[in-house]
């Protein structure tokens, strides 16, 4: 059972505290976008092995929600930031660059 | 004119800690950034209360003012006062972003005493209770229902929502029941 | 025989007797005792039979790695299947029986299937069923139902509390051997918060009894001190009785204590699960001695030699007179001079190596004792208790040599380090050749939320069997400083690996030797799984059953791969291990429920009325986790007759519906408008103050997700009312968009839902009743269908909201929850003289059913677009985005193919079946039949005196008038006409007055 500190209260909340959200970072596609563009930001995720960015709620907390950088395959957590974001921040990638020399970044 | 009742009628269990249903207590939400300077200046004003810091609940006089989110404080007051201090706090935040609403009715407020009140929490919530620092309050769940509790003198204070009321003493009864200490004496 | 020595025993109490009883047989122990300790001093070695052929079991083991001696224990509301006599604690009163036996355990019936054994192969079951189906019910079903089963569920409910409880330490340290008592001391000294758990009652583990010194003075007085120094540190907690049964993510340990397993009564909760947080993990949990694979070895008497001894010292029980050893490596040497030390005899020493010169077996020759090298035990003798052996070379066939009268074999294939904990979370193991055993990796640890290793292991876990290396050895796991405390014990030869006993066993031997002895898979069933093509140990494990039985397999998963290694001719690390799975032994299902059993099972939302309607006939229907009255039976009237007579009290005079349950949303801001636009598929900024507007609510798929009506507070300030179900779900949807899509947009939300109480006030005499109670102006004038007003009302501040979800005369009356019991009376009193009478949410259902209104979650399953039923009113056109816009754009989703909402009117008069779906001509690809429509609602309207309902049909507006049917569940078919859902009153006449 995994532990992520939320960004807003500082509480290492576990995860029966939170509440998961799916992939991080998602581009909204609304009217007027393609097919194509619909159709990755409703159904095409990344479920990557490895490095992953995704959202959590603190739902018993304080009740925003955040994101997440982790490895899904060894739980290692590289850090948690703001959800008012559209992209990982520089910390952030570079303290997973340091862990995974061979992660070929965001994106 | 009916008066207001807390959700249980102050029930009450006697174990290896006393737990108590307290209320009605006033309480008010008060939702606006924390840097706005109006927020500062209403509380100041109103309640006679500081803003407080992350995770933490300030005392004045009988008012409490807790850190719920970056953006949402608790106020804790007598009951009698919470719709002239919702005006007043209205008031005070003049046009600012702001949104400020009574829910006295919509939570419940237990009392849990005793040398061992924290072992009663130790049971349901996922908190080193150890680690509770003076003055926080710590929102978690407890069991299966969200809630959020402090240290006040001779024990904690722990708030819970109205409907789960029963529930929440339930829980608070089992985990209270003499012989079930956690350590020894 | 096996009897109580009379004096010795470290753990025993012999001015404390106890009386127990194993299967009705009164018997006496002393305090300290275990139940197999108690039970062999009762010469009752004989304790259960076998899963499979039935086969008499005696006690192996003298710890949590018993396999056999399982029994039922305790009676009627304290009663539990399968637990393990070895770490049962003797209490006074204590009744334990025999399992899976019958009619009794010295003579069993089902032994039966051992002597069919033959037909009873490895993958028995599953080859059974590529047999004839007829086959199967006369002839295979009743073996195999005479076979299962082990203990009884209890039928009762458990009298028993149980409870949880969370504990955060930096270090957790499992096993109170003198290996995690060292790692704790040295970790408490760098003011660490550590935690030392151990699952037995007592501290030291093996050391006390294996003659250990520890700092020139027997072991236990260093246990004893150090316990003392760990007790007096402030840094650490201890407690025994508690088995860490799992390690998981982020350094997360379950462990159940056992609190009052020993005290059946005392009022204390007989288990609590520890949900523990460590920072870091030492896994000193000791090691575990294999059996040894030869022909009989599962005969009562047959025990592990490290067994032997405990019993010997531990509780001063003898297993018998003569006991013969046999082994293949030294410590067993120990279990010789115990036995002789205790008066009793060793016949001989069994050595499967070529030689045996180390310091414990000269000591042994030394007591007169015959060591007998490159021997092997060819056959046990004996049925229900070891009669004696017969002896054979280890290198050879089996060819008998000697033989030796004994009623007690003890046996020693060698330690396998108990790696469990280590292997849960990913940490890997490493075949280690001279020990013939796997013991944990120590660069391929399992890694916690950092990436740095979660778990270190200590001593004997570690693969340590030396008490010198034992004690360096935690130190060096806890990365601590300093000397270990100087343990003496004599240096030891290797082991040396014996799979198969003798090397050469033809098949009648190995047809014989017993692997597993819960489950009944011996080292032939391994070999023709082998044979059979199963090359993977997980699916050998599968396949024979071999370390599925309770025990997970503790005594017989080495040697079972090891044997399976060899079949396949290939290494025992090439063929691996079978995953290590939680919990490390079984663990009460009532600690992992904890608190959570009758009243508090569940959190049962109230609303401030729930005692009224619970006083009031309430019959309940659960809400989401809400109980709302589905109706109020009266004395002698069913639940139908009590619907129908609320629906037509509401429809002709004046009902009273508690909606307190309905999610109220406050949504403030200057943004908030924009907001709502864009969450609701109608418009809502332009909502005038004082108006309420029925709203849609879809997800980003279009697909309808929630409804309900929309109160305009102020110029800032809307009121959102969502589903009963659904105001968590809509708040945190909203907050979603809030704080991650539109972040700077100025709105915020606050969930009101449980500060109001709300009433609906419902029917011709709504208005008569509001005015009675006094306070604000309800008429029709002052207050329109679809406005909203606040003020007073019978004393009570409240907002009345104009909206009718019944098509009656309407009110909903919001008041704070704690005056809504009041207000609810108020209500009562005032209205009797209106005919008021309360309804439940069948009637509220039936209501709206005759209006056609939709309800989400009958007309909607998240795969229904609002156009689907017939709501395209209810989505603007002018806005240029809202949630859910993008995707009913999808072609397939306005096709007009798309099942759509009508409803449906029975011919015969009756209700259509819930749910039923209308077939259609013709089948699919998959040669299923295809269909045209289903029903979502169906209800038997007291109003229109006829059965009515809505469904979704295919292209159903287009096809008013048609007739279609519906199969019933028994047979036959409904044939229903398609209509307008609109039943009663379509103009909404009744609720504009
Ligand atoms: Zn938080």
């Amino acid at each position: 059972m995994l532990i992520l500190e939320c960004p807003y209260c500082g509480v290492k909340a576990e995860e029966t505290e939170l509440s998961p959200g799916h992939e991080a970072h998602l581009k909204r596609f609304g009217p007027g976008s393609s097919d194509e563009d619909f159709e990755s930001y409703m159904f095409a995720r990344k479920n990557p092995k490895g490095v992953h960015f995704e959202r959590w709620r603190h739902s018993y907390g304080c009740g925003k929600w955040f994101l997440a950088a982790r490895c899904t395959a060894t739980l290692e957590v590289f850090g948690t930031y703001p959800a008012q974001t559209s992209e990982p921040p520089p910390d952030i990638v570079a303290r997973i660059k340091a862990r995974r020399p061979e992660w070929e970044g965001y994106k | 004119m009916s008066e207001a009742v807390s959700a249980l009628g102050n029930a009450s269990f006697e174990g290896f800690a006393t737990v108590r249903e307290l209320g009605p207590m006033g309480m008010i939400t008060l939702r606006a950034r924390h840097d706005l300077p109006a927020l500062t200046k209403a509380l100041q004003k109103v309640l006679k209360a500081e803003l407080p810091e992350r995770r933490r609940i300030v005392s004045a006089g009988e008012v409490r003012v807790g850190w719920m989110s970056p953006d949402e404080l608790l106020i804790l007051l007598p009951h009698a006062d919470v719709t002239a201090r919702v005006a007043a706090l209205t008031k005070a935040l003049g046009t600012a972003h702001a949104l400020v609403t009574d829910v006295s009715d919509a939570r419940c407020l237990f009392a849990i005493e005793g040398e061992r009140a924290a072992e009663v929490l130790m049971k349901l919530a996922p908190v080193d209770l150890a680690a509770l620092e003076p003055g926080e309050l710590r929102r978690t769940r407890v069991a299966q229902v969200a809630a959020a509790f402090w240290a006040e003198e001779g024990g904690f204070r722990l708030v819970a929502f109205r409907s789960v009321a029963a529930y929440v003493m339930g829980l608070l009864a089992h985990s209270a029941q003499p012989g079930s200490e956690l350590f020894p004496a | 025989m096996s009897t109580r020595l009379a004096r010795g025993g470290r753990l025993i109490d012999r001015s404390r007797a106890v009386d127990f009883t194993f299967n009705g047989k009164r018997m006496r122990g002393f305090a300290g005792d275990t139940l197999a300790a108690a039970l062999l001093a009762n010469d009752q070695m004989l304790v259960g039979r076998s899963f499979k052929y039935h086969r008499p079991r005696g006690i192996v083991a003298a710890g949590a790695e018993e396999p056999n001696a399982l029994v039922q224990l305790g009676t009627g509301s304290r009663s539990e299947p399968n637990q393990r006599t070895t770490t049962t604690e003797l209490f006074a009163g204590l009744a334990a029986a025999s399992q899976n036996h019958w009619p009794s355990l010295e003579f069993d019936v089902g032994a039966v299937n051992a002597a069919a054994s033959r037909f009873l192969p490895a993958g028995f079951y599953y080859k059974t069923f590529l047999q004839p189906r007829a086959a199967w019910k006369p002839l295979f079903e009743p073996v195999i139902r005479r076979s299962a089963g082990l203990g009884r569920p209890p039928e009762e409910p458990d009298a028993d509390r149980y409870e949880q409880a969370y504990a955060f330490c930096d270090l957790l340290v499992v096993g109170g051997g003198i290996a995690g008592l060292q790692a704790a001391l040295s970790a408490s000294a760098s003011g660490q918060k550590v935690m030392l758990l151990e699952q037995t009652p007592h501290w030291g583990g093996r050391a006390p009894v294996d003659d250990v010194l520890i700092d020139g003075r027997p072991a236990a007085d260093w246990v004893a001190d150090t316990v003392a120094a760990l007790e007096a540190a402030p840094n650490v907690t201890l407690r025994t009785r508690c088995m860490a049964a799992g390690v998981y993510d982020h350094g997360y340990v379950l462990a159940e204590e056992r609190v009052a397993d020993h005290t059946p009564g005392d009022g204390r909760p007989k288990k609590r699960l520890w949900r523990i947080r460590a920072g870091k993990v030492i896994t000193a949990t000791g090691a575990i001695e294999r059996p040894l694979p030869f022909a009989g070895n599962d005969i009562p008497g047959v025990m592990l030699a490290s067994a032997v001894r405990d019993y010997l010292v531990n509780w001063a029980v003898s297993p018998g007179d003569r006991v013969v050893i046999v082994t293949n490596n030294d410590d067993a040497y120990r279990t010789a001079i115990a036995v002789h030390r205790a008066g009793l005899t060793v016949p001989a020493v069994l050595d499967a190596r070529a030689e045996a010169n180390g310091a414990l077996p000269e000591e042994v020759r030394s007591l007169g004792i015959p060591v007998l090298t490159n021997r092997a035990v060819a056959k046990v003798k004996g049925g229900k208790r070891v009669t004696g052996v017969t002896v054979c070379a280890q290198a050879g066939e089996g060819a008998v040599l000697d033989s030796f009268d004994c009623d007690a074999v003890a046996m020693s294939g060698g330690w396998s380090p108990v790696v469990h904990l280590w292997s849960h979370c990913g940490g890997k193991l490493i075949w280690d050749e001279a020990q013939a055993a796997f013991r944990p990796d120590p660069a391929r640890p399992p890694i916690t939320h950092d990436g740095s290793a979660m778990v270190a292991v200590a001593g004997s876990a570690n693969g340590e069997l030396l008490s010198a290396d034992v004690l360096a050895d935690a130190i060096r796991a806890v990365g601590g400083e300093g000397e270990a405390p100087r343990a003496q014990s004599p240096e030891e030869a290797p082991t040396e690996p014996v799979w198969i006993m003798p090397q050469g066993a033809p098949p009648a031997l190995r047809s014989k030797m017993w692997l597993d002895y819960q489950n009944d898979v011996k080292v032939s069933d391994v070999q023709l799984a082998a044979r059979e093509g199963y090359e993977s140990v997980e699916h050998t494990k599968r396949y024979t059953t071999l370390g599925m039985a309770t025990d997970q397999g503790k005594l017989s998963n080495i040697n079972g791969l090891a044997v399976l290694a060899g079949s396949l001719n290939a290494p025992i690390p090439a063929v691996g291990t079978t995953t290590f799975r939680p919990p490390y032994t079984p663990v009460t299902l009532g600690a992992l429920v904890g608190e959570a059993r009758g009243e508090i099972f569940q959190p049962l939302r109230r609303t401030p009325m729930h005692d009224w309607h619970e006083a009031h006939g309430a019959y309940w229907e659960p809400v989401g986790l809400w109980r709302r009255p589905y109706c109020y039976s009266r004395p002698g009237e069913s639940h139908s007759d009590a619907v129908a007579r609320e629906v037509t009290n509401a429809r002709t005079k004046l009902g009273l519906l508690d909606a307190s349950t309905l999610g109220k949303i406050l949504v403030k801001g200057p943004d908030a408008g924009r907001f709502l636009d864009m969450l609701y598929t109608n418009v809502m900024s332009s909502l005038p103050v004082g108006r309420c507007r029925y709203g849609l609510m879809c997800n980003e798929n279009g697909f309808l997700m929630d409804d309900g009506v929309v109160v305009r507070l102020s110029e800032d300030s809307w009121l959102c009312h969502t589903t009963s179900g659904g105001a968590d779900r809509i708040h945190a949807h909203m907050e979603d968009w809030l704080q991650c899509e539109w972040w700077d947009w100025q709105g915020y939300t606050a969930n009101l839902t449980e500060q109001f109480a709300q009433v609906a006030i419902v029917g011709p005499n709504a208005r008569l009743l509001l005015e009675k109670l006094g306070g604000m102006d309800v008429s029709k004038e002052a207050l329109p269908f679809m406005h909203w007003a606040e003020g007073t009302i019978a004393g009570i501040p409240a907002r009345v909201f104009r909206i009718s979800f019944s098509g009656e005369l309407s009110y909903e009356v919001a008041v704070p929850a704690g005056q809504g019991l009041a207000f609810w009376q108020a209500c009562l009193e005032a209205g009797a003289e209106f005919g008021l009478m309360p309804y439940g949410t069948e009637a509220l259902h039936v209501m709206r059913a005759e209006k056609g209104f939709i309800m989400i979650g009958d007309e909607t399953d998240g795969t229904v677009v609002p156009q689907d039923l017939n709501l395209g009113w209810a989505i603007s056109k002018k806005k240029a985005d809202f949630i859910g816009k993008r995707g009913m754009e999808r072609t397939f989703l306005s096709s007009p193919d798309r099942w759509k909402l009508v409803g449906l009117e029975t011919l015969d008069g009756s209700v259509l079946p819930d749910g039923a779906i209308a077939p259609a001509a013709g089948s699919n690809a998959n040669g299923q039949r295809n269909t045209q429509g289903r029903v979502t609602s169906t209800y038997w309207s007291p109003t229109l005196k006829k059965g009515i309902a809505m469904g979704l049909v295919h292209r159903g507006t287009d096809r008013m008038g048609e007739v279609i049917e519906f199969p019933k569940i028994w047979g036959g078919v409904v044939q229903a006409r398609i209509v307008d859902p609109g039943f009663y009153d379509k103009a909404g006449e009744k609720q504009d007055v």
